[in-house]
């Protein structure tokens, strides 16, 4: 089993030296990419299975033990994550094939997303924070590269906000890491699980926050997301969709692993991410009410939901954590299908600006009920998967007595649920369009391959919700595993 | 017509094949002394940078003779080959071992497992910077070519 933990890491890697060879050819690029991130998928789903049953792998690369050598552990939380993000990633792959923008035009794209999937899964692997921060710039790397694919005015404008504020968090990373190296001599995180106890608690709680402001950077949290809505819409459409998936729940990955595995109990900063939390959904979902262009809403709306997985961390129970991983999981699906959905809507009508969108409901029933399935969910309607998710938080809210983060996630519920409907009426209902004003006749040549991935997506956030009992369960043992990390120490440190 | 200038010439030409060989040098010094893939991938770098300064783009995409994104291909391939065979004999990736032979005429050689991935490193690197000349060098060539 062992065996297997490298591969998600290496597989995307190898995949991409093979299409960066096959430069020429679209098609063989095609096929490694798609090859390779169902590969993934398949060992991902196979690490679970073992996961599950027999408690976290850890691999010590090149063969130097623990805390010395560089070591990959694959536990119930960081797994699970990994399953949702490689096969978002695949499907995303697919709706780009039919898209036929960046994907066609630039042959560094296949390339540069599987040089993406291998940092995505490597962030989720690893298992000491040096390698969090290696496999952070990875994924940065082709990020830059990917958000500017195209090279219009527009994109690399809000490229280069992406780029500086990402740089002044890889720094501030960096000097994180260089204090911690300081205080206790070691970056392996199981090995900081002890160390890290052992200082005064002053430096603890200083560490405590400097990372949790590293993580909120990457992960959009308030006050830090103003980058965010800036950036993400402009880049071709699949790049957003992908991006706004997994780059943020990947810095809240890290945040609940460094929160709960290095930092004992008493240092842990709750309040300050409660509030945070809270602040998150409020001014994010009050962004997003303020938009007028699709892309641009959603993208505020990922600020808004990061907030409900901060919340859950903040709690710091079994019941929070394990609510917030399968909120994690919800929101990697159901964001992703939701941006495709503008993807497709943008391909169509040639805008995404909702002001001269409409009646898109009449032209494209089957995008239309699609959307609607994913916006619901987002919004937390029984019975999609959003819903079970929030109800996780709502009800580790209340046990935890924190009602006032309660109150506050179910007014943002509403505010969430009025911002989807101000899309749906605007783009889906009213008269329909002029026949095709400015959209191509019979809808764009990839436009079924598209439908096709983003239906399903939307049928993997419907499994979620369907899939919610056995999911559920296995997102309370991860929670439980964050609460009581005994198994990953034993798992890293063991001979 | 390009205006060049014959001292830069001169000993761009002069310097340029040493410096390859330095760089060469460095990969393999990588494992027991300072130097390794990176570092000699810079120098041979900075050697193509030299050619691209003073004959211009084409001469410095014609110091290797294919295309320039096969580089870093090769170079992916080799690194995650080596970190990928070792899962085959049961042993962590990137496991690395001192493979030696007795060769006639040479006599014992040793080749460390890491020197295969220092050499993917050293690809990269000078595959990047023959992409990186391709794809912006090709203004400031013009530039040069107006003056």
């Amino acid at each position: 089993m062992t065996a297997l933990v490298p591969l998600p890491v290496l597989l995307p890697l190898l995949g991409a030296a093979v299409s960066l060879a096959a430069g020429r050819s679209r098609g063989v690029q095609r096929a490694v990419g798609v090859t390779t991130l169902a590969a993934v998928s398949a060992v991902a789903a196979a690490l679970l299975a073992h996961v599950d049953g027999d408690g976290p792998v850890a691999v010590q690369v090149g063969g130097w033990p623990a805390p010395v050598g560089i070591t990959l552990v694959a536990d119930r939380t960081s797994v699970v994550l990994l399953l949702a993000s490689v096969l978002t990633m695949l499907a995303v792959l697919v709706f780009a094939v039919g898209e036929g923008g960046a994907e066609r035009t630039q042959a560094g794209f296949h390339p540069l997303y599987l040089v993406l999937a291998a940092g995505v899964a490597a962030s989720f692997l690893t298992g000491d924070l040096f390698n969090l921060f290696v496999a952070f710039e990875v994924m940065l790397m082709a990020s830059y590269a990917l958000i500017t694919l195209g090279g219009r005015p527009a994109q690399v404008r809000s490229g280069m906000t992406y780029v500086v504020i990402s740089l002044v968090a890889s720094t501030l990373f960096l000097l994180s890491l260089a204090l911690v190296y300081a205080a206790t001599g070691t970056v392996n995180m199981a090995d900081l699980h002890t160390e890290v106890a052992d200082l005064p608690a002053g430096v603890r709680s200083g560490l405590a926050v400097l990372l949790v402001a590293v993580f909120g950077i990457k992960s959009a949290v308030f006050p830090l997301f103003f980058w965010l809505p800036d950036s993400y819409p402009t880049a071709a459409a699949p790049v957003t969709a992908v991006f706004a998936g997994l780059l943020t729940k990947i810095g809240v990955y890290a945040m609940i692993r460094s929160q709960t595995l290095l930092f004992p109990p008493e240092t842990r900063p709750a309040g300050l991410l409660l509030v945070v939390a809270g602040l998150t959904m409020v001014v994010g979902v009050l962004g997003a009410v303020a938009q007028n262009d699709v892309r641009r809403l959603l993208s505020f709306h990922i600020v808004s939901q990061i907030g409900y997985m901060v919340m859950g961390l903040g709690l710091f129970t079994v019941a929070g954590l394990a609510a917030a991983v399968y909120f994690i999981v919800h929101q990697i699906v159901v964001k992703t299908s939701l941006f495709l959905v503008a993807g497709v809507v943008e391909r169509r009508t040639g805008t995404g600006h909702l002001d001269r969108l409409s009646g898109l409901a009449r032209v494209e029933p089957l995008l239309a009920g699609l959307f609607l399935l994913a916006a619901l969910s987002l919004a937390g309607i029984p019975p999609l998967s959003g819903f079970v998710g929030k109800l996780g938080l709502v009800e580790a809210g209340l046990d935890a007595g924190s009602y006032a983060i309660v109150a506050v996630s179910l007014a943002v519920s509403l505010l969430t649920l009025f911002s989807m409907t101000k899309i749906w009426s605007n783009a889906f209902w009213g008269p329909p369009p002029e026949p095709e004003a400015n959209g191509t006749e019979g809808g764009p040549p990839g436009r079924r391959l598209m439908l096709a991935a983003t239906g399903a997506l939307v049928a993997l956030s419907l499994a979620v919700a369907v899939g919610a009992g056995p999911l559920y369960g296995l997102a309370e043992r991860a929670g439980h595993d964050l609460v009581d990390p005994t198994t990953y120490l034993e798992a890293v440190l063991a001979p | 017509m390009r205006l060049r200038s014959v001292i830069l010439d001169t000993t761009v030409r002069l310097v340029f094949d040493a410096a390859l060989v330095l760089s060469v040098y460095m990969l393999f010094a990588g494992h027991n002394q300072p130097g390794g893939g990176f570092v000699g991938g810079l120098v041979a770098g900075a050697a193509i940078g030299l050619r691209y300064v003073a004959g211009g783009l084409d001469e410095a995409l014609a110091v290797v003779p294919v295309r320039p994104s096969l580089l870093p291909a090769v170079g992916l391939a080799l690194a995650v080959g080596t970190a990928l065979w070792p899962l085959a004999g049961d042993e962590p990736p990137l496991d690395h071992r001192v493979l030696e032979w007795h060769l006639p005429v040479l006599g014992e050689v040793a080749l460390a497992t890491a020197t295969i991935f220092d050499a993917g490193v050293y690809l990269i690197v000078v595959g990047l910077v023959l992409m990186v000349l391709d794809g912006l060098g090709r203004e400031g060539d013009e530039e040069a070519e107006g003056g």
